[in-house]
């Protein structure tokens, strides 16, 4: 089913009209409003009248994430702070923290997106959604919360943490829909195991999961453990939250983004330059709608490729493929690309293993290192070590092999790997230290 | 015939095998015999208990990664020569022994040797065949 057939199957040369309309628009705004963006047109000589057709978005500087974080916290606003009814924040894990605000109609689009992209997940408004998101600043949990009510649908606002409980009442309330993070919901899994529900027994047939990277791999892990269709939904807080994009339950091939909402461009990482379409590079979005906090050609970081074929679920909006790593994330060790997306994929080919795993980067001397963390579950332990040592060759043989570059495997125990009431924390740089 | 054997894989770092044995003594699990196989990462620990079941429940709760292997349990002359008779009549029919490890009972005068066969069922007919006292789990667990 889709939420709004008239938005969503729009003819594609219409949809670019109505791009064009509201980017020439929100261009005026910013400029008029947000003196970072009036400086920055200035600077490169640009006036929101050269927006002539879609591809003058070229013209327009970047905004990227220190943009935000050096306007900390409100400094990118388009709007007095009176009209904000809501801010989030993301976690600032690697500096301070990026504030975004948002007005009610902003939180009233978003939900609007969010529902779009439960259906779209193959929600309806008949079902209970299991809402593992973490509520708070972090975009996910309200994000997902307000556009599972505007479908209809139930709620249940278990947030995250409290493992063992929220298998229980994932059995007890009969959810048809989960939303959390991939690993959490493997997490989740284990631990429902572990009090004796098997999550596979259950109604639950829809898992929504974003908010970090994962495999095709991965995915196939899921849908067979837990017996449930497994989709992947994408955002990002700077320019809303979740529901930028997500994958139709009809092809599960490629995130539909909501282009009536977003203009999307791929770059080349390193010049910056706009690269044709189906090609991988990075995204860039323009938010087009979004009044709070407006932001122009917007660097994501994410490296990804589009795909404006139509699909077979009816929808005419561009699909991005997964997320292929991102273009600050990429270690290069002795001089190789290395995603950390690849080593997740030989782990989960390498029969048997879960995918917890942490990549430990170092230097010794002028050579870099690496090493594989990866955790043995009772099905991969043997008692025999030969068998271990196997296994361990095995995964060092194929990551050499694949990738081209020596690695060191460690075997680890279960959730001696920290994770997951958040995001999964994957790599460890102490090249830099 | 066979006896129940846990094993635990440990990561090889300072006070890991304490937690093992403090899981055990918390719930009053006495250690049959055991053996330590180890690498320059990680160990197995092979433990034989009086209380199987309850171990592994206890040691999984506690976050280790549990495996049940079937050993067999073998009663040997405390002599000269004792172990030889034994390995020879099982490498003629070529019976590998994966690992074994053993120890002294309290009371008797032979030793017990716990093996780990690639062929468990059919090592258990050439050792009955030739007349060796295989001890049996239940027996085991008690002594």
């Amino acid at each position: 089913m889709i939420f709004d057939i008239k938005r969503e199957t729009m003819p594609r040369e219409e949809l670019r009209e109505l791009q064009l309309m509201r980017l020439q628009a929100q261009v005026d705004r910013v400029y008029a409003t947000v003196p970072f963006y009036k400086k920055k047109f200035d600077e490169l000589g640009v006036k929101p009248g050269d927006i002539k057709s879609l591809k003058d978005v070229s013209l327009l500087p970047f905004t990227e994430k220190q943009d935000l974080r050096n306007h900390y916290p409100f400094g990118m606003f388009a709007v007095p702070k009176e009209n904000i009814v809501r801010l989030h924040a993301s976690s600032g894990t690697t500096g301070k923290a990026t504030v975004v605000g948002y007005t009610q109609r902003d939180i009233d689009t978003w939900a609007e997106l969010m529902a779009r992209a439960f259906m779209t997940a193959g929600a309806t408004p008949k079902d209970t959604v299991h809402n593992a998101y973490g509520y708070g600043l972090f975009t996910g949990g309200l994000g997902a919360h307000y556009g599972a009510e505007r479908l209809g649908a139930t709620v249940a606002p278990v947030s995250g943490g409290a493992t063992k409980r929220q298998a229980m009442l994932l059995r007890d309330f009969a959810a048809d829909v989960i939303c959390c993070t991939p690993s959490y919901a493997l997490h989740l899994y284990e631990a429902a195991l572990e009090i004796g529900i098997d999550i596979k027994e259950l109604p639950l047939r829809i898992g929504i999961f974003g908010a970090e990277p994962w495999t095709e791999e991965m995915r196939r892990e899921i849908e067979k453990k837990l017996d449930i269709k497994a989709l992947d939904i994408y955002g990002l807080s700077e320019v809303m939250g979740p529901g930028v994009g997500i994958e139709c339950i009809e092809a599960q091939s490629g995130l539909h983004m909501q282009e009536d909402h977003f203009l999307l461009e791929i770059i080349d990482p390193l010049s910056g330059e706009p690269l044709p379409a189906g090609s991988v590079g990075e995204l860039v979005i323009t938010t087009l709608t979004k009044e709070g906090i407006p932001l122009i050609r917007y660097r994501t970081r994410d490296l990804t490729s589009l795909n404006l074929q139509p699909c077979i679920c009816g929808r005419t909006t561009a699909r991005m493929s997964r997320i292929m790593g991102r273009s600050d994330d990429m270690l290069i060790i002795r001089g190789v690309n290395v995603f950390p997306s690849q080593i997740e994929s030989i782990l989960l080919e390498t029969q048997g293993l879960t995918p917890h795993y942490l990549l430990i980067v170092d230097r010794q001397g002028s050579l870099d290192t690496l090493e594989v963390q990866v955790e043995v579950d009772e099905k991969l332990f043997s008692d025999e070590i030969k068998n271990l040592q196997r296994l361990e060759r095995q995964i060092q043989k194929n990551i050499k092999e694949f990738l081209g570059v020596s690695a060191s495997v460690k075997l680890v125990e279960p959730k001696g790997i920290a994770r997951s009431e958040g995001k999964a924390k994957r790599i460890i740089d102490k090249r830099n230290g | 015939m066979k006896v129940d054997q846990l094993s635990i894989f440990l990561e090889n770092r300072a006070g890991r095998l304490a937690e093992v044995t403090k899981v055990l003594n918390d719930n009053a699990i006495n250690i049959r015999a055991l053996s330590l196989a180890d690498t320059s990462d990680f160990g197995i620990l092979r433990l034989i208990v009086d209380k199987f079941d309850l171990a592994r429940a206890k040691l999984k709760e506690a976050g280790f990664t549990v495996g049940r292997t079937s050993v067999v349990a073998v009663e040997v002359d405390d002599t000269p020569g004792g172990l030889h008779r034994l390995l020879e009549m099982l490498g003629k029919q070529s019976v590998n022994v994966e690992y074994m490890y053993a120890f002294v009972a309290q009371s008797g005068k032979n030793a017990i040797i716990i093996f780990r066969f690639d062929r468990t069922d059919q090592a258990i007919e050439i050792l009955t065949a030739n007349g060796v006292t295989i001890i049996p789990g239940d027996k085991l667990y008690a002594m």
